[in-house]
């Protein structure tokens, strides 16, 4: 088995005495996409952000290419290929097709002494990426605000590999899509798994996972419930574990008293 | 494409439709009593100069998310520093100017440095700002020289040559402060739009938390800005000293609001992340032509902050009808 890219070894997280994460293993290799699934407040969001260096393990470690690091920012974690793309962020609507995809990396012309943006080289750039992973555009100067929303995802996501990540933290980029706009997004995903990125993909709809994940870990409050490969993955299963199974039978059960009695009430009336 | 588009890509168009909507109206009302005449334009040239010089700066500020209500304070406390070490303290003028510009530099430093550590709306702390240093120029003067006001600048520099620099004529009436603006429009809108810098302005006012995701130095470009709005403040309380010969506490002293007015009236939006420099100089150009033009055509300037405000009105409610075409079509 080769290098995981990035690895957490057992690690908890504790805000006070709320525990938001125990005891948590996890890897990911290169050309391989692990679903993280789970409810909200399964501690999701804690384990995204100490993989991106926005916070750090109160207990195990993280591991780089086998070696154990400490992540101190989402920059020192970019220096080392891991870029997060964060479903509300990513991108800047008002702004350019070029200047979003080179903002932070702009290339510059120097005129003497002076050091101007490269509009046209920038635009060149962003073409030829965007085009890549299948987007052709007619004005790289139009806004992101035109695109559609899994258009914007996917070029936050090329932006963050041509910037030289090797492993894509995708958090909900298809949350807030419809099937279509998520469709554009998933195919992006397998491609880009295809030129061997590693990914991590944040869901909680089941759908966009089974048919991408070669992974899947599931969270629940802040433990790891689950965890198997595609082969064992079915939807009931990732369903069941999702919803809580259990508390998902008995709210099914509620529910169906209720509505009952709801009608026979009507029918009295 | 459509209008309401044009208006939402290029705010500049609806701004120059504007004024020269407002230009025929006065040219049309008060051509006679010389609107039209060299002097004329070159009195509402000069009006757009004094409130364009700061717009400027002010409106790259706004593009970047961030607001300064203490600018007008800061013409009042820099021409003052320069009129009191002038007269009161003998100073060489180049040594007044130097001690004005490094205060306005070190408190716009204060001032980004505030807003960005503490996360603190820049609203509340330039408001802070702008009654510190209001009250700071009236104390310091009265306490100096016994008075609001100092005169006689002119005399306490002579023949200084650097005065040349900043006041007189340029051609005809005009002023060569117009040539400051020009200068001031030209170097911000070059920043704003063919250098790096301007990509971080636009992308920090536009989202901060996607500007920082990208490795842009979110906080370096807020504090940057908050100096150029201070130095352009100095700018202009230099030009006024030196033309005028003289310092009043409260010189200035709305210019913070006509700023905003001019930049709205430009297109830029005052929650951050869209703006242009051309805009706001078409919106200074306006100011200045509506405030002449009610001059020359006889009516009492008391109206002059009511048709302001219509005006404001006015662009407002056309940038927003515009957007909310496009954002359905």
């Amino acid at each position: 088995m080769p290098t995981p890219v990035i690895e957490a070894r057992s690690v908890s997280k504790y805000f006070g005495s709320v525990i938001a994460l125990k005891d948590i293993s996890l890897a990911v290799h290169a050309g391989e996409v692990v679903c993280l699934l789970g409810d909200n407040g399964a501690g999701k969001s804690t384990l995204i952000k100490m993989l991106s260096g926005l916070i750090r393990p109160d207990e195990g470690t993280i591991a780089v290419d086998g070696e154990p690091v400490v992540l101190r920012s989402p920059r020192d974690a970019f220096a080392r290929g891991i870029a997060t793309v964060y479903q509300d962020l990513a991108v800047l609507p008002q702004m350019s097709i070029a200047r979003n995809f080179m903002l932070g990396m702009e290339p510059l012309k120097r005129v003497g002494p002076l050091a101007f943006f490269d509009e046209t080289k920038a635009g060149e750039i962003a073409r030829e990426e965007l085009a890549k992973i299948g987007i052709t555009v007619n004005h790289v100067r139009q806004k992101v605000g035109t695109m559609s929303g899994g258009e914007r995802q996917s070029l936050a996501i090329a932006r963050a590999e041509y910037r030289g990540a090797r492993l894509l933290i995708l958090d909900e980029p298809t949350s807030a899509l419809g099937v279509n706009e998520a469709a554009i997004v998933l195919r992006h995903i397998i491609r880009a798994r295809a030129r061997g990125l590693a990914v991590i993909f944040i869901t909680h709809n089941v759908h966009h996972a089974l048919p991408i994940g070669d992974r899947f870990f599931i969270l629940d409050r802040g433990r790891m419930a689950a965890s198997f490969p595609q082969a064992e993955a079915t939807e009931a299963r990732l369903n069941n574990l999702m919803g809580g199974g259990e508390d998902f039978d008995a709210l099914q059960r509620e529910l169906a008293e209720l509505a009952a009695q709801l009608k026979q009430t009507a029918a009295r009336a | 494409m459509s209008l309401a588009h044009r208006i939402v890509e290029r705010p500049e168009v609806g701004a120059g439709i504007g004024l020269a909507v407002v230009w025929i109206f006065f040219a049309a009302l008060g051509g006679q009593s010389g609107f039209i005449s060299e002097r004329g334009i070159a009195s509402y040239l000069d009006i757009a100069t004094q409130v364009g010089i700061v717009s400027t700066t002010v409106t790259l500020l706004l593009i970047a998310g961030e607001f300064d209500l203490s600018i007008g304070s800061m013409i009042g406390f820099a021409g003052m520093i320069i009129a009191l070490g002038t007269t009161q303290g003998h100073w060489p003028l180049w040594l007044a100017l130097s001690a004005s510009l490094a205060f306005a530099l070190a408190y716009g430093y204060g001032v980004g440095l505030l807003v960005v550590r503490l996360g603190v709306p820049s609203f509340i702390i330039t408001l802070a700002g702008m009654f510190l240093l209001r009250g700071a120029t009236i104390g310091f003067s009265r306490t100096i020289a016994q008075q609001p006001y100092i005169g006689g600048v002119k005399k306490a520099i002579g023949d200084d040559p650097l005065q040349y620099l900043f006041s007189g004529d340029f051609v005809g009436s005009l002023n060569l402060s117009f040539v400051w603006w020009v200068v001031v429009v030209v170097v911000a809108t070059v920043v704003l739009t063919k250098t790096r810098f301007g990509n971080w302005i636009y992308a920090s006012g536009g989202s901060a938390a996607a500007a920082r995701a990208s490795g842009v130095p979110v906080n370096r470009v807020k504090i940057i800005l908050f100096m150029a709005v201070a130095a352009s403040g100095w700018l202009l309380a230099t030009i006024e000293v030196l033309s005028l010969g003289s310092a009043d506490s409260f010189r200035g002293d709305g210019k913070e609001f006509e700023a905003a007015i001019t930049a709205v009236i430009g297109g830029t939006s005052l929650s951050g992340g869209v703006g242009s420099i051309v805009g706001t100089a078409i919106g200074a150009l306006t100011l200045g032509v509506v405030r002449q033009g009610l001059f020359f055509a006889g009516v009492d300037y008391d109206w002059y902050q009511s048709v302001l405000g219509l005006m404001l009105l006015i662009a407002v409610l056309i940038n927003h009808f515009a957007r909310r075409n496009v954002s359905r079509s």
